[in-house]
């Protein structure tokens, strides 16, 4: 069920790399130096830690919550007119996302559906950490009026209609017995660990860096594609933000994107995350209060966080346009010249300084970018 | 994961596996002064700060120990904060980093910090005890 990369995908790798190791017999060592070396390693899906627990949620690593939840995410049943389930817009043949400029359910929201795999890794959910673990963020939908438009209540009879079995399995206890609020974050629970099932695949760039890791050259990425992973280490500073495997420091940051007024962004996030009923501290949580770390330490306050929005990942983002947290880009050349112009921030201060690429850079950049996959995630 | 292995029970529990991974690499101004142990910036103290894990990660909570003395090395009963920044991104810490307790040689324990990117970082300890106020500044390079 878990698996990193596809069998299929893997042998094509393999493939790959002895061709490339034939090619480059002989030839350069990839010319970096012992630090690249290093950090171009960090940044292999063969560096991923296992995943971390999660103390708050007992069914995180169950696979029949999993089963169950996986059937959950596809359930139109769930939202108001019927037509809206979570794979509505989280679509798994799109990376879990939709390809829009702003989520579409029963009405329109204002921020972009994000992808869901690897999100087990992520200590906030949605663009400005309003959630602090999947099974919390999977309630936010349900009751959302642009998304769902459901209501708990409504969600428990659903779950009482058709999988009264499996929930009892699972959580050890017949719904009907259970108070609307605990089968309600139940259902959370049940779809968070399907989605900690659901992971980036390997790449052709994961290969090469594998390769570079162990000393070895590699003629997997071109020339190009090389000369774009030493400015996004380099000159670019892309690194800074998106570091990793998942290429994501899991943090929040205003990079001066066009935002929507009134949109605070992590300033807004922080304070609902922490009187969120359903985080590590509530009621319905199954971590013991010393368990959650996150909450314990959070930057709550600060000019910084006005404005401010979640890293995104950027494995797989060239399939993944638009771009940013309400689509605002609508290409990776638009996001390159975002980041090389830097402007002012409309909503706080953007903590971006220009990089100043030429458009050849700027091309070998976005080539770089294209090799992190664009595929979808293995999601079962 | 690179814990300290013999760190009392309450260290262990605030450096937590929060996915994180490690960078060991250099990337500072040359003439940085990056020793971990020095006089506060008015000379009121004697500063010692050590992490519990080494190296120092990027991404991952984790725990420090902060050591305050006299000039010459007396204890010291004082309280102190922690905090940090990156001066040449203009941005503090992602965490807000609090003091745990003490360890058995009466070294603060600081807990939740995180390093959320490679570079340089400063690191500040508040002191405020019989001798007054005063801060340390040291700084990291990860
Ligand atoms: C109408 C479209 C829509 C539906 C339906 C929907 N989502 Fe989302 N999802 C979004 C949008 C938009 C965001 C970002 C919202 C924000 O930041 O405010 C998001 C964010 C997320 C995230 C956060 C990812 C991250 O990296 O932080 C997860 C996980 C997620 N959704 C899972 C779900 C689940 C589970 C369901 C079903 C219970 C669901 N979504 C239903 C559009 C949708
Ligand atoms: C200061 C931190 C920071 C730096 C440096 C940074 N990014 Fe980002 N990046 C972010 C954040 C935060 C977002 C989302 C911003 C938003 O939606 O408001 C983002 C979004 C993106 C996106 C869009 C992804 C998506 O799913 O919408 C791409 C592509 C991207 N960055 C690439 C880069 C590249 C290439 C560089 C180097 C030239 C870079 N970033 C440097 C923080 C950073």
């Amino acid at each position: 069920m878990r698996k990193i990369v596809g069998m299929a995908s893997a042998a094509a790798l393999v493939a790959i790399f002895a061709l490339a190791q034939v090619v480059s017999a002989g030839g350069q060592a990839g010319g970096w130096n012992a630090e690249q070396r290093q950090r171009i390693a960090s940044l292999s899906l063969a560096a991923l830690p296992p995943m971390p627990a999660d103390p708050s949620n007992a069914v995180a690593d169950d696979p029949a919550a999993a089963a169950l939840g996986k059937r959950l995410f596809a359930d139109t049943r769930l939202s108001a007119n019927g037509k809206v389930a979570c794979a509505t817009c989280h679509d798994p043949d799109k990376q879990f996302q939709d390809g829009l400029a702003v989520g579409h359910g029963v009405g329109t929201g204002n921020r972009r559906t994000m992808p869901i795999a690897g999100t087990a890794y992520s200590p906030w959910m949605f663009w400005d950490g309003r959630a602090d673990s999947q099974w919390a963020q999977a309630l936010g939908p349900l009751e959302n009026p642009l998304e769902h438009g459901s209501d708990r209540a409504s969600v428990v009879r659903v779950v009482v209609e058709h999988y009264a079995a499996d929930y009892a399995a699972v959580f050890g206890a017949p719904v009907e017995a259970q108070p609307v609020d605990r089968v309600f974050a139940n259902v959370g629970k049940a779809i968070a660990a399907f989605e900690r099932t659901i992971l980036p695949g390997g790449t052709r760039f994961d290969a090469y860096a594998d390769a570079i890791g162990r000393g070895e050259a590699s003629a997997l990425l071109s020339a190009e594609e090389t000369a774009g992973l030493g400015l996004f280490m380099g000159k670019g500073k892309c690194l800074d933000c998106h570091n990793g495997p998942l290429f994501t420091d899991n943090s929040f940051h205003n990079i001066g994107v066009p935002a929507t007024p009134d949109d605070l962004g992590r300033m807004a996030g922080a304070a609902k995350v922490q009187a969120d009923p359903f985080n590590c501290l509530g009621p319905f949580s199954d971590a013991r209060p010393e368990q959650c770390m996150e909450l314990a330490f959070i930057k709550a306050e600060g000019e910084e966080l006005r404005g401010a929005f979640k890293t995104p990942s950027l494995r797989g983002v060239s399939g993944r346009a638009p771009f940013m947290h309400a689509g605002q880009l609508a290409s990776i050349a638009d996001v390159l010249a975002h980041y090389n112009a830097a402007p002012a921030a409309t909503v706080g201060h953007s903590e971006l300084t220009r990089i100043n690429l030429t458009a050849e850079e700027l091309t070998a950049l976005a080539a770089f970018l294209d090799t992190l996959g664009s595929d979808e995630p293995n999601g079962d | 994961m690179n814990l300290v292995k013999f760190w009392p029970l309450p260290v262990a529990a605030i450096v937590v596996a929060a996915g994180g991974y490690a960078f060991a690499s250099m990337q500072a101004p040359a003439d940085l002064d990056d020793s971990l142990s020095h006089a506060s910036d008015h000379g009121l103290y004697a500063v010692s700060i050590a992490p519990a894990v080494d190296p120092v990660p990027v991404g991952q909570l984790h725990a420090w120990t902060v050591a305050v003395t006299t000039p010459d090395g007396a204890p010291v009963d004082a309280t102190v904060a922690f905090d940090g920044g990156m001066p040449q991104h203009g941005h503090g810490l992602p965490t807000v980093p609090k003091v745990m307790g003490k360890d058995a040689e009466g070294r603060a324990i600081i807990g939740g910090v995180r390093f959320n990117m490679p570079g340089w970082w400063e690191l500040k300890v508040h002191v405020d005890g019989a001798a007054g106020d005063d801060t340390a500044t040291f700084n990291i390079a990860l």
